[in-house]
């Protein structure tokens, strides 16, 4: 059984694989994000998180870095299997 | 033959649109060649480069466009690339995308497909995508997209014969143009015909209507506005409450283009077996991690300021030593029997000023090849991820610490370079700290001074002072953040490409195009600043000691003597405002230095300046207002005199302050008078 739990991008773990859920913020950043893919519905993986200072994730074969604010405005649910 | 001629004389326009990082510089440069016109965009800080390509007797004028993600108005360059597709409506658009990360990049490609103009896909580092095992059918996406795509490998050269021809056909109608267009996801679309019906009396000449509504539902900022001032008041009370109850449409704009996207790539492309650890990946495990990266990073800057002066300073030397001061004496005999304030102001105005610029060039260059080299391999981007939780602090962001570095070389660019840093707060932020990064020029007098005063402590000294500047410049940043911007700090969002090897050729363009920026911006005004100083050391008698400039020297003492600073160092500050190193020179006239040279100055300088005051000019002198060129740098960039002159009088302030506070410390603990 997949438990659903969102939490905010900036806290899934490294190595782990999220699926975005909500994009919360101003518009020009919710903007900036779904035109890089953050979209609902779009697995995301953390590639790099040392709980401080900014993180790094692939999304749509991309490697991206974002700021951890900037990380906390995107809800994922965590995909456990 | 009538028609011959017709053919003959047929020009069409063609813009290149793409990402940044894509490549589009060197198929612009493949396309162009010599032709090239560099200039600005009109009323904007943004390079806008243009060239001409024949081909068959078609003259195609190529316009590249800024690098943009997407073409909301969320930045400059995206605002300059969508008015020039719309307002001057190009021939053909030719979208240059990074096969490597084809997704990612057909987002432009949708974005544009929603604009009246014909879109030829130009797929590039297609030999990159195979070395990672990612296959790629150029027919199959040609198929799906419904528009050419030509596969290339532009810093080969390849694929450029089949770009142009496909260009001309596309131009002339010969091909089939149906172009499969992305769509706003279904549970958005009755809302965005709503728009659209609402809308459509409204919306001005050239834009076209359906993508307003479109953007419109994406809030984008610009048209929102434009519209609001086109309807009526009641009709914008409809459109505005549409737009608030569906807040959330820009996803749905956003997810119809990456599904889009999806459709188009399926059959197109195949990818290498998930579980792959890439190159990348193991490279970045250590390039981008908090600790390993940091350490990293200090060792690459380490050599590349070793690989710098190891290699410029010498050439640096060669040309002072055969040019300059041959060029000086020359003028001289040739002046033999002029007054004496001419032969200064020729010999140390114009071929000083003229030595000065070239004799900067080797170190820079020599920089920029380093920078350029590190950039293009991709590691500028992971020191930009490492350095954000430092920049972040002072309100910045990891992107603001690759300007602040090209400023070790020189001020110039950094100012410049602050371009890249997204969010005007933190460009401008990032320009009016950057002059706190000790350039080349102020190391030069710094190897010069430190070693006379400090002896076996030197090195320590040396580097106590450059850590003083970056303190400073910490400080300054958190300063001016709290209490000018309040703490408010810009998104930190930024794509890491795959480390790649670099291409000689984007180097090469690297360099130049900053050393000619160089030359034009800091070269002429260098030049004229030197020839203004020289005229106030010149007049009115010859005599340096009776000139205007040591007049304000004098007027200076006061303020110098709480330094510990004779009125000829004070003189030598001011020189240092025609480019840092003057300082060293002025000295030498001012002591009368003459025949002994360098030595015999410090020598003199030796006798005469206590460590103390030797310390608190040192202080000064790297704090100290700008150089000459690098104030009409910020001026330049961020269009303001208020924020220019700002910046000049918080570090004039700030550098005598720090100075005052070394000299009167050191007296205070008995230290070195």
């Amino acid at each position: 059984m997949i438990r659903d739990t969102q939490v905010p991008l900036s806290a899934l773990p490294a190595g782990e694989v999220g699926l975005v859920r909500a994009l919360t913020g101003g518009r020009g950043l919710v903007a900036r994000l779904a035109a890089l893919g953050f979209i609902p519905g779009t697995e995301v993986m953390m590639l790099q998180n040392f709980g401080r200072g900014p993180l790094l994730v692939a999304v749509r074969n991309t490697r991206v870095a974002l700021g951890r604010g900037e990380a906390a405005r995107i809800w994922v649910s965590r995909k456990r299997g | 033959m009538v028609e011959r001629v017709s053919q003959a004389q047929r020009t069409i326009t063609v813009a290149l649109a793409g990402q940044p990082n894509v490549g589009k510089s060197t198929v612009f440069n493949l396309l162009t060649g010599l032709s090239q016109h560099v200039g600005n965009w009109p009323g904007k800080t943004v390079e806008r480069k243009t060239g001409i390509h024949q081909h068959n007797g078609t003259i195609m004028r190529i316009v590249d466009l800024p690098g943009t993600y997407s073409l909301t108005a969320n930045s400059l360059e995206e605002r300059i690339a969508r008015d020039y597709i719309i307002k001057e409506r190009p021939d053909v658009v030719v979208a240059v995308a990074d096969a490597t990360a084809l997704e990612r990049n057909l987002y432009l490609v949708a974005e544009l497909l929603s604009l009246p103009v014909p879109v030829i896909v130009a797929l590039n580092m297609i030999d990159v995508a195979e070395q990672q095992g990612l296959h790629i059918e150029p027919h199959v996406l040609e198929a799906a997209l419904g528009l050419p795509v030509v596969p290339m490998v532009a810093t080969k050269g390849r694929g450029l014969t089949e770009l142009v021809e496909a260009i001309a056909r596309l131009a002339q109608g010969e091909v089939a143009y149906a172009p499969s267009r992305p769509r706003i996801r279904e549970d958005h679309r009755a809302v965005l015909e709503e728009l659209e019906r609402l809308i459509a009396d409204a919306v001005p000449e050239p834009y076209p209507n359906d993508w307003v509504a479109l953007k419109l539902l994406e809030g984008d900022e610009e048209l929102t506005r434009m519209i609001r001032e086109q309807l009526a008041p009641e009709r914008w009370e409809e459109v505005h409450s549409i737009l608030r109850r569906h807040e959330d449409a820009v996803l749905a704009v956003a997810g119809g283009r990456y599904e889009w996207i999806g459709r188009m790539v399926r059959a197109a492309v195949t990818r290498p077996r998930a579980g792959q650890i890439s190159l990348t990946e193991r490279l970045d495990r250590v390039a981008a991690h908090p600790v390993w990266g940091l350490g990293l990073l200090l060792g690459v800057l380490g050599l590349v300021f070793f690989l710098t002066y190891a290699i410029g300073s010498p050439l640096q030397g060669l040309l002072e030593a055969h040019l300059v001061r041959a060029g000086a004496d020359w003028a001289a005999r040739l002046l033999a029997g002029a007054p004496a304030w001419l032969v200064g102001l020729v010999a140390n105005g114009l071929i000083g000023g003229v030595g000065r610029v070239l004799t900067f060039l080797p170190i820079l260059l020599v920089f920029f090849a380093a920078f350029g080299f590190l950039e293009d391999l991709g590691y500028m981007a992971r020191a930009a991820y490492v350095m954000d939780r430092f920049m972040h602090r002072m309100g910045l962001h990891g992107k603001s610490f690759l300007p602040l570095f090209l400023g070790f070389g020189c001020n110039v660019p950094a100012v410049m370079g602050a371009r890249v840093v997204e969010g005007e707060r933190a460009r401008l932020l990032t320009i009016l700290v950057a002059p706190l990064v000790p350039c080349t020029a102020r190391m030069a007098v710094l190897a010069f001074l430190v070693p006379i005063f400090f002896g076996r402590a030197s090195t320590l000294v040396s580097w106590g002072l450059v850590a003083f500047n970056l303190l400073i410049l910490v400080l300054l940043g958190i300063g001016l953040n709290k209490l000018v911007f309040r703490g408010e700090r810009a998104a930190f969002i930024m794509e890491l490409p795959l480390y790649h090897i670099p291409n000689l050729r984007t180097i090469g363009l690297f360099v130049w195009r900053r050393t000619a920026a160089f030359i034009r911006r800091a070269g002429t005004i260098i030049l004229a600043v030197s020839v203004l100083i020289a005229a106030l050391a010149a007049l009115p008698s010859g005599e340096l000691g009776s000139s205007y400039l040591a007049a304000i020297g004098r007027f200076l003492a006061p303020l110098g003597a709480l330094m510990g600073l004779g009125w000829e160092m004070m003189v030598a500050l001011l020189t240092s405002f025609v480019a840092k190193e003057t300082a060293i020179a002025t000295l030498g006239v001012l002591y009368g230095a003459g025949a002994g040279g360098e030595a015999g100055l410090a020598g003199i300088l030796g006798s005469l300046l206590a460590p103390s005051a030797a310390l608190a000019f040192l202080v000064v002198e790297m704090l100290f207002i700008p150089c000459a060129a690098t104030v009409a740098t910020i001026r330049q960039e961020t269009g303001s005199w208020r924020w220019t002159l700002l910046d000049v009088a918080l570090l004039l302030v700030l550098s005598l302050a720090m100075g005052l506070l070394v000299y009167q410390g050191a007296r205070l603990l008995g230290w070195g008078t």
